[in-house]
């Protein structure tokens, strides 16, 4: 690695959040039965003819806009032409010449900007199946299916930083309501151009990395790409432009392609389909249904809440998360915020991705707080009301009741506990007349497992204080 | 003489005949003129009697008829009607039945058409003479030794052999226009982008329209009026509704231009006597000659057969022995089953141009090729805006000469591809253009028709078949018929 410069570009698919297909009115949903979601046009019979889905343009545009791309006023779609047994037209249909973005980028957390050459709108293709007896095997649901490529400047300098863009990425598009990004259903996928050189050198030869199914597998491959790419150096022998498929089983890279193998794609104008047009009132309708962005979020939960950095960050990692954060925080007050990111991040995270969803609503979890904070229930009972509330619903004062979690003030009923505590344990007594308040733990205990622990614990500690002072 | 479609449209829609009577009389003359001609690669005899039963009995339930209510249609055999065969010409369609309708077909059954065959047609449009067809060569019915045109032979054929009063090709460099003036009859095709495509099988996209033959011009109008129109399945239509049919029984005032380019040293001398004195009738009905220069038409023809080919390569793609048509296994491997596929299922002409389109498509030879014919398409289009500042219409030949014999070109490509050179010119600029007859010339003693080819700007599809009806009207060359056995009234 030593005197080595390692230089990776990104090339991300990501599927667009439609309800049809690009250019039929197909649904484009995930895991119906093979070749259910198919039709004249997407499954390439002669004569069809493809009209653009407004809403595919729409979410595109927008993912354009969250990144900072500037949105041409009319971009144009091109044939790329070459044969495989999923691609029915034996073409893509795709924007090669006039894409829809240029420009735009992404700030990483150490303050080095990735640049976006481009976002263009293109057509999935269908899948082939190998693994299913001799014959191979084609399905058409996913052929047709709309996707972004989301294409960057060679700007990236480590794994890490590739790791970071994307995950920035992935965040932007999800929070953008451009694509639930699930690279487990391949609604985001990866490929990347890597490279080393001396630094100060112009650009190397570049291998493009693919069969990425995870950002892990992204790290991977991009570790051993480069350690390849150096040793090929190192030891004289030169690197090839290829294409390589990563082994997520070896965690290697093999040559899928050579240069000289690849498809002359023989591009040209689609003349089935007009520009695509995106006039001010679009850009202005697209720009309105941006949310604050995450990095935006995160900036104000820090600066202006109180959270710490790291909180923040597992806030906004997932949208749904956060959303519920910011309205539980607008019921309890922004004095709040940090109990409530407390909450969130360690009890409501992991139990579930979505709150909303879950049953519990930012009223709910709001006034739970406000009983643990007012010592109504202890903390523990809290976690244990919000667990039903998970579970089944309902309403925080009503679970309290009904488990029977009311915290204990009552000073008779705790004096019990302390004085059946306190026999017996000479020693404990002894130990805290002479100062050690810590050995007082030693009873807290059994006072609270005979309470159910209900009692309040700083009533306990004040009698427990009090008995052994006057013994 | 048999009928125009607006005349039996108007005995049908009155009650004077019925639809199924049509039909069975539609049936008979197929039956005594197709051994002549063989324009028809099907002939729908079950179909096109339930269709008629339907209009009889929706005439009898006092719903108003269509504009083509009870009129017989023949449609070349690269239309989609769901469930009937459309091969293209080609082997590679073999048996392929479409899974849905064309929007063109459906508007015309919307309409009261009734589909009664499918006609044959140069393998997926492409050639002059319909000989390139893997089902059957149809001969010109003002002689069988001859080419009624292509690639809408078969369509041309049928209507001038009086089977049928109206059919619908597809013209792309002049499959229509060049049949129509072979067979006599007036061929128009529309400003691109007037009628949908969907649902017919692309050749060239940019070029290609669907495209009415008749006997009567008036038919050309009454077809245009249910098939044009803005169509949610074709991006590329224009915004707007059929055209209104324009009136009018002179052309006082209208400006002809006549481009010299038009009248090349290849066109035949009587031909070229026909379509003069055809201008000489223009002017008697009050037009004014416009002498004119479209310095670019003579780049025309290379430059079609760069663009059509090009879109061609990519269009054809998808017949790769997947999902369709005959599957031939080559060496099991997928690309070895496509190439076999292929192979085997397309003719000689198709591939010439699958390899030409690729060829002026690679990288390497895009700029030279490719790009730089779409720059003299670009600029051949400014040059007809600019003539239509100063006239109205374009006027000229349809084709060099009447209708070649069959076999005469079919070993020479480019002579083949010489019968396009008049009507590429208003294909590349996407303008509507329209043939009429205009006199017979004599060839072996047979007499055999010429066009006159008329151009109009864009969208004003309703002006040249104006002016062509009033041509016709006045010359009434579309009267003359060809000498055809087994008459039947």
């Amino acid at each position: 690695m030593k005197g080595w410069e390692v230089v990776i570009g990104l090339e991300t698919h990501c599927q667009l959040g439609t309800r049809t297909k690009l250019f039929c009115p197909c649904p484009s949903s995930f895991g119906s039965p093979p070749n259910e979601n198919a039709c004249p046009v997407c499954s390439g019979q002669p004569g069809v003819l493809p009209v653009l889905n407004a809403e595919a343009l729409a979410l595109g545009v927008r993912a354009g806009l969250a990144l900072g791309c500037s949105i041409a006023a009319e971009s144009r779609f091109d044939r790329k032409n070459y044969f495989y047994c999923d691609l029915p037209k034996g073409f893509q249909t795709t924007q090669y010449a006039q894409p829809f973005a240029l420009g735009g980028g992404i700030e990483l957390t150490n303050g080095r900007r990735v640049r976006l050459a481009r976002i263009h709108l293109e057509e999935d293709a269908g899948k082939a199946i190998h693994d299913r007896g001799e014959r191979t095997l084609v399905d058409l649901n996913r052929a047709g299916v709309p996707l972004i490529e989301i294409v960057t400047e060679p700007d990236l300098r480590s794994s890490a930083e590739a790791h970071e863009c994307l995950t920035l990425l992935r965040e932007v598009l999800v929070y953008a309501g451009v694509s639930d990004c699930d690279m487990e259903k391949g609604s985001l996928r990866c490929d990347v151009n890597v490279s080393v050189r001396r630094p100060g050198e112009d650009l190397r030869v570049r291998v493009e990395l693919k069969n990425l199914n995870s950002f892990r597998h992204v790290v991977l491959a991009i570790e051993h790409e480069v350690a390849r790419q150096i040793r090929a150096y190192e030891g004289g022998e030169p690197v090839v432009q290829e294409t390589r498929l990563f082994d997520a089983a070896s965690g290697a890279t093999r040559t899928m392609r050579r240069k000289e193998d690849e498809d002359d794609y023989r591009y040209f104008p689609e003349p089935d389909l007009p520009p695509a047009r995106v006039d001010a009132a679009f850009l202005a309708r697209e720009r309105a249904r941006i949310p604050e962005l995450p990095a935006a979020r995160r900036a104000r939960y820090v600066s202006e809440l109180g959270l710490s950095a790291y909180d923040a960050g597992v806030l906004t990692g997932q949208r749904a998360l956060s959303d519920f954060f910011e309205a539980t925080v607008a019921l309890s007050g922004t004095d709040a915020a940090k109990r409530v990111a407390n909450w969130v991040t360690n009890d409501l995270r992991a139990a579930t991705d979505d709150p909303a969803l879950a049953g519990t609503s930012p009223a709910a979890l709001a006034r739970l707080i406000e009983l643990v904070e007012g010592g109504r229930i202890s903390t523990g009972a809290g976690r244990q009301v919000l667990k039903e509330l998970l579970r089944a619903g309902g309403d925080p004062d009503e679970l309290v009741a009904s488990l029977g979690l009311a915290q204990v003030s009552d000073e008779a009923d705790i004096e019990a506990w302390c004085r059946a505590a306190l026999a017996g344990r000479d020693s404990v007594v002894a130990a805290v007349r002479a100062g050690d308040l810590k050995a007082l733990g030693a009873v807290i205990g059994p006072v609270m497992k005979a309470s159910g622990g209900r009692a309040n614990p700083a009533v306990v500690r004040e009698t427990l204080l009090r008995l052994i002072g006057s013994a | 003489m048999s009928e125009s479609a607006a005349v039996l449209r108007e005995r049908v829609a009155r009650g004077d005949e019925r639809a199924a009577d049509v039909v069975e009389r539609t049936l008979a003359r197929i039956r005594a003129r197709e051994p002549v001609v063989g324009a028809l690669f099907e002939v729908h005899a079950e179909r096109a009697r339930a269709c008629a039963a339907e209009l009889d009995a929706a005439r009898a339930a006092g719903r108003p008829p269509g504009a083509l209510h009870g009129v017989p249609l023949v449609l070349k055999a690269n239309m989609c009607l769901a469930g009937v065969e459309t091969n293209c010409g080609s082997r590679i369609l073999a048996g392929w039945r479409a899974p849905y309708t064309a929007t063109f077909v459906e508007r015309a059954l919307a309409a009261g058409a009734i589909p009664i065959a499918t006609a044959h047609m140069d393998e997926f449009a492409m050639g002059s003479s319909g000989e390139n067809s893997a089902f059957g060569v149809a001969r010109n019915p003002w002689d069988p030794t001859r080419s009624p045109g292509g690639s809408s032979s078969g369509c041309a054929a049928a209507v001038a052999a009086g089977m049928v009063p109206l059919a619908l090709g597809s013209d792309t460099g002049g499959s229509v226009r060049q049949p129509a003036a072979f067979c006599g009859l007036a061929g128009f095709k529309p400003t691109w982008g007037r009628v949908s495509r969907y649902g017919l099988v692309a050749f060239g996209s940019s070029l290609d329209q669907v495209s009415p033959l008749a006997r009567d011009v008036r038919d050309l109008e009454l077809a245009l009026s249910v098939l044009a129109g803005r169509d949610e399945r074709d991006a590329t239509t224009l915004a707007e509704d059929a055209p209104k049919r324009e009136e009018g029984a002179d052309l006082a005032g209208l400006r002809v231009g006549v481009p010299h380019e038009f009248f090349p040293e290849a066109l035949e001398p009587d031909a070229r006597v026909r379509v003069e004195s055809a201008l000489e009738v223009l002017v008697g009905l009050g037009a004014r000659l416009v002498p004119l220069s479209l310095p670019l038409v003579p780049h025309s023809l290379a430059t079609y057969y760069v663009v059509a080919t090009a879109e061609a390569s990519s269009n054809l793609a998808r017949f790769d022995g997947v999902r369709y048509g005959p599957r031939v296994e080559g060496d099991g491997t997928l690309a070895g089953m496509m190439a076999a596929t292929r192979t085997r299922g397309f003719g000689d002409e198709v591939k010439r141009r699958i390899l030409l389109g690729t060829y002026v498509l690679s990288s390497g030879y895009r700029s030279a090729w490719y790009r730089r014919a779409q720059r003299v398409r670009d600029a051949l289009s400014a040059d007809f805006a600019r003539a239509f500042e100063e006239v109205d219409v374009l006027a000229g030949p349809t084709s060099p000469g009447p209708a070649f014999r069959l076999g005469e070109r079919s070993a020479d490509p480019l002579a083949m591809y010489a019968a396009d050179v008049l009507t590429v010119p208003a294909s590349l600029a996407g303008l509507p253009a329209v043939s009429v007859p205009c006199g017979l010339v004599e060839r072996d003693g047979r007499a055999l028709p010429v066009g006159l080819q008329l151009i109009g700007p864009r969208r004003a599809d309703a002006r040249v078949l104006r002016v062509a009806r009033v041509f016709q009207d006045a010359s009434e060359h579309h009267l003359a018929a060809p000498p055809l056995p087994g008459a039947v009234a």
